[in-house]
């Protein structure tokens, strides 16, 4: 199989590589990520006991708490986030924790939102690329 | 990089733009910086005043929390409306109750310095809606945590998007928010509908019920606005208990009860004259998994079914109030926990703001509360901050949706749901105590 690219709408633009963890169900960072270490904690989640760090996640949306902006600020600066946050609907939250560390730290994962059909293409555990301009592309 | 010009798109004010050039202090700046990238995100053309902000940001949840404070502290910031602070990561009344280190108790401290610093109110509570004055129908704020977002927006029927840590402060100092999602009138019409008519009367009005029904409409409805249909009567404390659940399960910020919150007199009011796009029926088989998911504990499967497998279940802590506990709530549970007392094995605890524990001190009940070994905790609460005494791996009964979902993942304790009666009596006896009267 070929590389695919599709083209998605960035949020918090930036640039990054990682390999995709895919969560078909929505997650709360507060609650349901450690920072210290990028472990997913909800116990309810069916990913519960696997690490976003360094990884692009791939979440059709948050939910739950508004501390998820504080989790994730905390993850950039301890080196545990995600390299990339890529959701299939506008999630403001996550956005904004993305956005004030770009403000604090200058430097985030940057924040993609896809097309549906797009979002439900991508296959976990595939190596990814997000460019600034929020273009995705997958690893043949 | 910090974010750099405005989006194009975003029509600012002449003086949104004094304080994004810094006219206004190095604080608004930042401020307005974050709200500018953020109304890009959103798509915002422009922003709106708000009246009043609740902010979330105060609770420690790591050193990066800090530094931001510390940067708008430094830059000036002073907040230009009303604002109020949620819970923090310390009982700054009672100290000893903290049980982790001394270096996160300074931090969360310091945290907690900085936003009363910038001229917030320190009422640190969850439910600052329960505390006057509280936002107006129609009045457009800016309030973070989720629980309050969807009491302010349901029950009140005052208008805040559902914002994060960060950005709430951002709009206190600046007096402005994105004028986006429910800000707007139509952006908050109703679009899944719940009709729970089909369930028997009693349940439909069962207070403790509430809960199980707000997680299973999160669960359900995920990020869409929904509708309840057939809910007979919920007082204020049924309604924050079931918008927290649903803002736990779900990213519901919003919700409609027909004939009970303001924007939902009938069910066309609700859905804004337009057809629900989903309609869901709520039978007992669907009350019974809301209730089945609010409990991690092996062997419990369901409220209400009496003399089951799992009455025997040791239970080692009981946590009560989140949201706070309001004196009403204290009002039902004294005459409960005066005829059955914990046993001194099990940690109880409840948490609730100053103003709660302020009238249980007036009337010589908090007194009494500690007399039968029920610790009273305000400003912060048992699954943001190290409250609990009893190691991690045990089980935690509570009535709340908000505790049964964070407990496990944030503390370590698996958790039974349960009225309240079932909670007093269970720490009573100190395994659980199933009320067969619940369930007809």
């Amino acid at each position: 199989m070929s590389a695919v690219e599709v083209e998605g709408q960035a949020l918090v633009a930036g640039a990054a590589v990682g390999k995709v963890l895919r969560l078909e169900e929505p997650l709360s960072f507060w609650g349901g990520v450690d920072p210290v270490t990028g472990t997913v904690i909800d116990r309810r989640h069916p990913r519960c006991g696997e690490s976003v760090a360094g990884r692009v996640l791939v979440m059709p949306y948050g939910r739950g708490s508004s501390s998820s902006s504080s989790v994730l600020l905390e993850g950039v600066r301890l080196g545990t986030a995600p390299a990339a946050v890529v959701l299939r609907e506008l999630d403001g939250i996550l956005a904004l924790g993305a956005a004030v560390a770009r403000e604090l730290y200058e430097q985030s994962p940057p924040v993609v939102v896809l097309a549906p059909a797009d979002w439900a293409a991508l296959p976990d555990g595939a190596e990814a690329a997000v460019d600034v301009s929020g273009r995705l592309r997958i690893a043949g | 990089m910090p974010a750099g010009a405005p989006p194009e798109t975003l029509a600012l004010t002449v003086r949104d733009r004094a304080m994004l050039a810094g006219d206004c202090g190095e604080a608004a700046a930042v401020a307005m910086r974050v709200l500018a990238t953020m109304a890009g995100v959103y798509g915002a053309e422009r922003l709106l005043d708000i009246e009043g902000a609740h902010i979330d940001g105060c609770l420690y949840h790591g050193d990066s929390g800090v530094d931001f404070a510390e940067l708008l502290v430094a830059g000036g910031a002073r907040v230009r409306v009303p604002t109020t602070l949620n819970v923090g990561g310390l009982d700054l009344l009672h100290p000893e109750e903290f049980a982790g280190t001394a270096e996160r108790r300074a931090k969360a401290r310091r945290l907690m310095e900085c936003y009363e610093e910038m001229g917030c109110r320190t009422i640190w509570t969850c439910a600052p809606y329960q505390t006057t004055p509280r936002p107006a129908f129609g009045q457009q704020v800016a309030w973070a945590e989720s629980n309050a977002i969807v009491f302010a927006n349901s029950v009140l029927g005052a208008r805040t998007h559902r914002y994060g840590d960060f950005i709430d402060i951002c709009a206190a100092i600046t007096g402005r928010a994105p004028a986006v999602g429910l800000h707007l009138e139509e952006h908050r019409r109703g679009q899944v509908v719940f009709d729970l008519r089909s369930l028997p009367h009693a349940l439909r009005s069962a207070a403790w019920l509430l809960p199980a029904i707000g997680y299973l409409v999160g669960e359900r409805c995920g990020n869409r606005i929904p509708v309840l249909l057939g809910l007979e009567q919920a007082g204020e404390d049924g309604l924050k208990a079931l918008g927290a659940a649903a803002a736990s399960s779900g990213a519901v910020a919003l919700f409609h009860a027909v004939g009970i919150t303001p924007e939902a007199p009938t069910l066309d009011a609700a859905l804004g004259g337009e057809e629900a796009a989903e309609w869901i029926e709520v039978g007992l088989s669907d009350l019974r998994a809301g209730l089945r998911s609010l409990s991690t504990a092996p062997g419990v499967a369901a409220v209400g079914i009496g003399g089951s497998e799992d009455d025997r279940l040791p239970i080692d802590v009981v946590a009560l109030g989140s949201p706070h506990f309001s004196p009403r709530e204290f009002a039902e549970f004294l005459p409960l926990v005066e005829r059955h007392p914990p046993a001194g094995s099990v940690e109880f605890v409840v948490c609730t703001n100053r103003l709660s524990l302020g009238e249980l001190e007036r009337r010589g009940n908090l007194e009494r509360l500690r007399a039968h070994g029920v610790r009273v905790v305000v400003d912060t609460c048992v699954v943001v901050a190290p409250i609990l005494r009893t190691q991690a791996g045990g089980v935690l009964m509570t009535n709340s949706g908000k505790f049964a979902h964070y407990a496990p993942g944030n503390v370590g304790f698996d958790v039974v749901f349960g009225s309240l009666a079932e909670c007093v009596r269970s720490a009573h006896g100190g395994r659980l105590w199933r009320d067969p009267e619940l369930w007809p």
